[in-house]
């Protein structure tokens, strides 16, 4: 078996990003392409920060990365004109 | 380059990583993060799992500023001090209660650091004991309600008001929830040498009992109604505060969160109310709040 | 230079020769006038690239170094008893961040009651945490040890605090004619700080992070690791010492005439002059008495003691602290060391809070062992007999 490499004095950086925190929530954001008016609202607030800008054709827009959503609903509450929905799981959407 | 996460361990909807990674980002992340044992420690830097793409180091709870004046005297000695700003983040507990000493010590000293304090009110970490920054009527598990108490019956401590006492050349106020003002106020404070002080309001979602969607909401309102004023002192001297157009009465921000529930229905719960409203009155005078 | 001069300011100019980058200092009789000579030195522009901080306490001059270290800078400070044990939460973190850092601890009773008098009781208390500990016998061994720590605490292979216990009182208020280093000698001795890890915004790493179940034990086993590294890093230190100014100060311990000895002295820090005096006025009577003097009291020096101590019949070990409600720290170590050797040990504790430790004293402790006028248990000596009065 291999020997765990032990960092004495300190521990080298961004090592979580492996950490898949999307799958923390119930819901997941999604953000309309084109109601979003690419404010940067969502970009600054998110405490992951699972949003970005990208451009598209002339049009900048955020986008989610659901590899680090957890659901928090915060660029929901932030966003100005209700660009963002809050979509539930597939996992969680549970027949009564 | 990610300063701070993703992929850290915060509850969804937590107020500081906003404020983490903001103050990083303003300052090009040319930082040195000194940690504090707490919520962000715990949550951003176990061994491998690493978030923060700055240099960080985290010592014991009580003498984050004490190891920030240490680095940034290092620095000084070894003729490096242009690399980067010493800043460091602590929680409430660590700032406020036992790691008061230190902060005097490094703000006497005047050590060129920006302490940043993210303030959710009580030692979260651990379950929601009660610090010194908790505000009178809050249910925490050290200050729970009974019949002897609506929850905690002590003040909070006014820490910009010590900071301004050591003659710091800046301390000032923010609230996670307007995230551009605290940016701008990290910014300005890195332009002054010497100690500067900042307490940024960080809801807790777990603590105060809310949820992520109120996160934001919660923040703004403790705000509006004048609970949490949003000051800047430099060198001494009041130079803003963020003035409130219509200030909204205590009960709006209380009855959103569940640790200030009780004094709606509590037999002390009303003098409480009272208080805090006193308390935010007597704030929007001293500081002229009301525009 | 050869000079008649206070244990603290050979203290201080060692430091100063050392060429540190950051010293913090707070005040503790009796370890005060050491931090009060580098401020003087610092204040004349003596010290050259030096930051000198004043700390608002042990706690926060012990944080300082520790921050110094991890942002690559060489660092010190000094400390004694309450400080000591105020700054133990602050060393254990050193020690397991592997930040070489040094103290000079200028051994002192600890409270309660209050005593500015010497004994190790505090140096001996933080044994468990990592740190490299000496006891000197003189002035002009702390004087020398004091670039060795640097330079053992600096290598690669220990990377470990390193804590030179001085007896406060004892030897650093006392005149003594040292023979002063010269800043080439140190400069050929002690190479300029290379750390390992430190705070650098171009090469982030993150230092303290918490560790847990999987990760934890591995760590504090590395530390175990490095500790017996240093057994062998100290002993070549101790040879390149001795080869650059002359002066041999022995290994891990000093033996001396233990080989045939009857009844062996085991004796550490400044009480050790004067047992040499009473084995070697023994000796000339014809009594087979041996000094063991331990120099390294962790990395406890266990098969160095043992070889030393091997022919010896009885062993006595003068304590100057306690480890109230068990063995006697440094007994318990020699105890261990000695497993399977039939021999009797006497722990002898005395001279706790300062009390004076006459040549008569030490001359009856030898006799009364070696005449078998007491039993190998603990034993306290010059204690007046008392009665307690509990209201």
């Amino acid at each position: 078996m291999a020997k765990m490499k032990l960092y004495i004095g300190a521990s080298n950086p961004p090592m979580s990003s492996e950490m898949k925190t999307g799958d923390w929530g119930t819901e997941l954001a999604y953000i309309d392409k084109e109601k979003c008016i690419a404010c940067g609202q969502c970009i600054t607030f998110c405490p992951e920060p699972a949003t970005s800008m990208v451009e598209e054709d002339d049009k900048k827009y955020a986008i989610v990365n659901h590899d680090y959503c957890k659901g928090c609903w915060i660029c929901y509450t932030v966003c100005p004109v209700d660009a963002i929905e809050m979509k539930t799981k597939d996992i969680y959407k549970v027949e009564v | 380059m990610n300063y701070f996460g993703p992929g850290h361990g915060a509850c969804p909807g937590c107020g500081f990583p906003t404020a983490i990674r903001g103050a990083i980002e303003v300052l090009d992340g040319k930082v040195i993060a000194v940690n504090a044992t707490g919520c962000l420690e715990i949550v951003s830097s176990m061994y491998g799992r690493n978030t923060w793409g700055v240099p960080y180091i985290h010592s014991v709870f009580e003498n984050s500023a004490a190891v920030a004046a240490g680095i940034e005297t290092a620095l000084k000695a070894l003729k490096r001090e242009k690399e980067g700003h010493v800043v460091v983040f602590a929680g409430d507990g660590a700032t406020f209660d036992i790691g008061i000493g230190t902060l005097s010590g490094m703000m006497d000293r005047n050590h060129n650091v920006i302490y940043i304090c993210y303030d959710n009110e009580a030692y979260q970490n651990t379950g929601n004991q009660q610090s010194m920054a908790t505000p009178p009527g809050a249910n925490t598990t050290t200050t729970p309600v009974g019949k002897l108490q609506p929850g905690k019956t002590g003040k909070k401590k006014d820490m910009v008001g010590i900071a301004v006492a050591h003659g710091v050349p800046y301390a000032a106020s923010a609230s996670i929830a307007y995230p551009k003002d605290f940016q701008r106020k990290v910014k300005r404070a890195s332009e002054f040498e010497g100690s500067k002080y900042i307490q940024v309001h960080s809801p807790c979602v777990v603590g105060w009992g809310i949820d992520g969607k109120l996160t934001v909401e919660v923040a703004r309102l403790a705000v509006e109604t004048g609970l949490y004023p949003l000051v800047e002192y430099e060198h001494g001297k009041l130079v803003r505060v963020r003035k409130l157009k219509q200030r909204k009465p205590v009960e709006e921000y209380l009855r959103l969160q569940r640790r200030f529930r009780h004094l709606f229905k509590h037999e002390m719960g009303k003098e409480m109310l009272e208080r805090l409203q006193r308390i935010a009155d007597e704030n929007a005078e001293k500081y002229g709040l009301d525009a | 230079m050869r000079k008649v001069v206070r244990g603290f300011y050979a203290i201080a100019e060692a430091v100063r020769l050392s060429k540190p980058n950051v010293i913090a200092a707070y005040p503790i009789t009796p370890q005060t006038e050491i931090v009060e000579n580098l401020a003087e030195m610092y204040a004349n522009g003596e010290l050259g690239d030096v930051e000198y901080v004043t700390a608002e306490s042990e706690f926060g001059a012990a944080s300082m170094v520790l921050g110094a270290s991890a942002a690559g800078a060489r660092a010190f400070t000094a400390t004694s008893s309450q400080g000591l044990l105020l700054m133990t939460e602050v060393l254990y973190n050193a020690a397991g961040m592997r930040l070489p850092i040094v103290l000079v601890v200028a051994n002192r009773s600890v409270s309660a009651p209050l005593s500015i008098w010497n004994d190790i009781q505090d140096s001996i208390s933080i044994r468990d945490a990592g740190i490299i500990q000496l006891y000197v016998e003189s002035n002009q061994e702390a004087h020398d040890m004091v670039p060795l720590a640097f330079k053992v605490a600096e290598n690669k292979g220990v990377l470990l605090p390193f804590m030179i216990c001085v007896d406060g009182f004892k030897l650093t208020h006392a005149y003594e004619p040292i023979d002063l280093l010269e800043q080439e000698i140190v400069d050929k001795f002690l190479p300029p700080y290379k750390p390992v890890v430190k705070l650098d915004v171009n090469n982030p790493v993150a230092m303290g992070c918490y560790a847990p179940p999987p990760y934890y034990m591995e760590f504090r086993v590395a530390m175990e690791y490095a500790m017996e590294r240093a057994r062998k890093v100290m002993i070549d230190e101790f040879e390149s010492w001795y080869e650059l100014t002359g002066r041999n100060w022995g290994g891990h311990v000093v033996a001396e005439s233990c080989e045939d000895a009857e009844v062996a002295v085991v004796a550490m820090g400044s009480v050790v002059p004067l047992v040499r005096e009473v084995v070697n006025r023994m000796r000339q009577d014809g009594k087979k008495v041996g000094l063991l003097k331990v120099r390294t009291y962790r990395p406890f020096p266990s098969e160095e003691v043992r070889k030393a101590l091997e022919n010896a019949k009885k062993i006595i070990v003068i304590e100057r602290a306690l480890s109230i409600g068990a063995e006697p720290p440094v007994t318990a170590d020699v105890k261990s060391a000695l497993f399977g050797i039939d021999a009797e040990v006497y722990p002898v504790v005395m001279g706790l809070g300062g009390r004076d430790i006459p040549r008569e004293l030490v001359e009856k402790v030898i006799d009364d062992v070696m005449y078998g006028k007491v039993k190998p248990e603990k034993r306290f000596e010059s204690l007046n007999e008392f009665e307690e009065v509990i209201p």
